[in-house]
């Protein structure tokens, strides 16, 4: 594995041994430890399209490794504006660095960065395609809570049709025989190609435009956020999207382990109320996101993760 | 007999190509394909919709004093995958050649998906197609893997 483009570029072993040592580095992305695995790297942050969590976790998780980090900056004010081709911008970033973390808003753009690119690439989301970085930090976050991978019932919910993040994880959950409902409004589904694509791989797909009538029988609900700007009007935004909130009432018959999950920033989706309750998992899993990275960031380099850290146990 | 008087309707050619079992009607995209439809320099005659045993109906394409190589016709995967081809010399089949489509169609069409990241066609890197099915013939990008619209994508030939 040269980088981490698509989930496919691991396989399910290497996703249980990630996940593993991402475990292990708990305490030095809480900063109780230091462990500076990856003194003297250097990570390139090249964020093409705005980016909140996903930029800052990986810049905290190759800082708490002991590495450093350059950013590319504004986009508006770098040399991609002055219509530098990407292949040009990887060349000299190539030079600079030791691993490239990307976001860009074309597909195929981190695949087509490492084919130009010496260095391995993490893609930190491509256009509506790929978001891998995200999918292990869920999968992360999915396995701490349940113990387990296996043959959970997910529900997706929200926008799935321009949602990467779901996108991803419906690829990876689907490897683990896990059985998984698309509760969107019709505007927002998932994209057919995808559908049909999980369903050759032998997956237990059902699509249905109620998230509510579905929720006693989920292990994992993971909710998304529907743009007011895929609507033709507001009136339509705010029939549809009403359908796709969670209040902490709309719980009371959930399984107890069941949790609630949100790749963030939310608006309305997921009331405050909700945040108390034993559910909600969306702010661990907002911390996840800088130990998942922290293993991918290893994992990629080289650099083996310790066996026992800090007289924690493997 | 049929397929014998197909073959006189143009006259033979002493020296060049004869693409033979085009899909009834795909002639000018071959042409199209191969880069030939506005080249000048060399007679080109062309047969369309004539009786075939095999195929119903079929294209021939004779091109004089020109002999296409491998890499070109396999080109002709993406409309006419099962023609046949012979380089002609002196008035005598010198050769017979397939074409071949392989895993990937390399530099022949870009990726019909609005969003990929080769629309900017500076980019240098290869435009990459990969052939996931022969059978319907079903291919996506290498890059962003949205799978093709064939009938969308004979019209991004590079």
């Amino acid at each position: 594995m040269k980088g981490l483009i698509t989930m496919d570029d691991l396989t399910n072993d290497d996703i249980y041994s990630i996940l593993s040592d991402a475990e292990r580095l708990l305490p030095v992305a809480r900063g109780e430890l230091y462990l500076p695995l990856l003194q003297g790297k250097i990570l390139g942050n090249l964020f093409f399209e705005p980016s909140t969590r996903t930029r800052m976790s990986f810049e905290t998780a190759m800082k708490r490794l002991g590495g450093d980090v350059v950013n590319l900056g504004d986009v508006k004010t770098s040399s991609v504006v002055k219509g530098e081709t990407l292949f040009d911008t990887i060349q000299m970033v190539d030079g600079y660095t030791d691993i490239i973390a990307m976001r860009h808003p074309r597909q195929g753009a981190a695949r087509y960065a490492q084919d130009a690119a010496r260095v391995p690439i993490l893609n930190g989301g491509d256009g509506a395609g790929h978001h891998p970085t995200q999918t292990m930090l869920d999968l992360f976050t999915i396995q701490q809570s349940h113990g387990t991978l296996e043959g959970l019932t997910v529900i997706l919910a929200g926008d799935l049709r321009y949602g990467r993040t779901v996108h991803s994880l419906s690829h990876a959950l689907v490897r683990f025989g896990c059985r998984l409902i698309f509760a969107s409004p019709e505007l927002l589904r998932m994209p057919n190609e995808i559908v049909e694509d999980l369903r050759e791989h032998g997956a237990d797909v059902t699509e249905t435009e109620d998230l509510l009538g579905n929720i006693n029988q989920a292990d994992v609900v993971y909710m998304t956020r529907i743009q007011k700007e895929r609507f033709a009007d507001e009136d339509e935004y705010a029939k549809v999207a009403g359908a796709y909130k969670l209040h902490a009432r709309d719980l009371d018959n959930a399984k107890s382990e069941m949790i609630i999950m949100h790749p963030l920033p939310r608006v309305d989706e997921i009331h405050p109320s909700v945040d108390a309750s034993r559910h909600a998992r969306y702010f661990e899993q907002a911390f996840n996101g800088v130990v998942a990275r922290m293993a991918l960031l290893c994992r990629l380099l080289g650099i083996e993760v310790p066996a026992k850290i800090g007289g924690g146990d493997a | 007999m049929a397929e014998e008087h197909n073959m006189r309707r143009v006259t033979a050619i002493k020296n060049g190509t004869v693409i033979d079992h085009i899909p009834a009607g795909q002639a000018l995209k071959v042409l199209e394909l191969l880069n030939l439809s506005g080249d000048t320099s060399v007679p080109v005659s062309l047969v369309m919709n004539v009786p075939s045993k095999k195929m119903g109906g079929k294209d021939i394409i004779k091109v004089e004093d020109r002999e296409l190589t491998q890499s070109e016709l396999d080109r002709l995967a993406l409309v006419a995958p099962d023609s046949s081809i012979a380089i002609i010399r002196a008035y005598s089949v010198a050769e017979k050649l397939n074409v071949n489509l392989g895993e990937e169609v390399r530099n022949v069409v870009q990726c019909t998906f609005s969003n990929c990241i080769t629309q900017n066609l500076r980019e240098p890197l290869p435009h990459r197609l990969k052939v996931t099915k022969t059978d319907p013939l079903t291919l996506r990008c290498h890059y962003c893997q949205r799978p093709q619209d064939l009938d969308e994508l004979i019209h991004n030939l590079l």
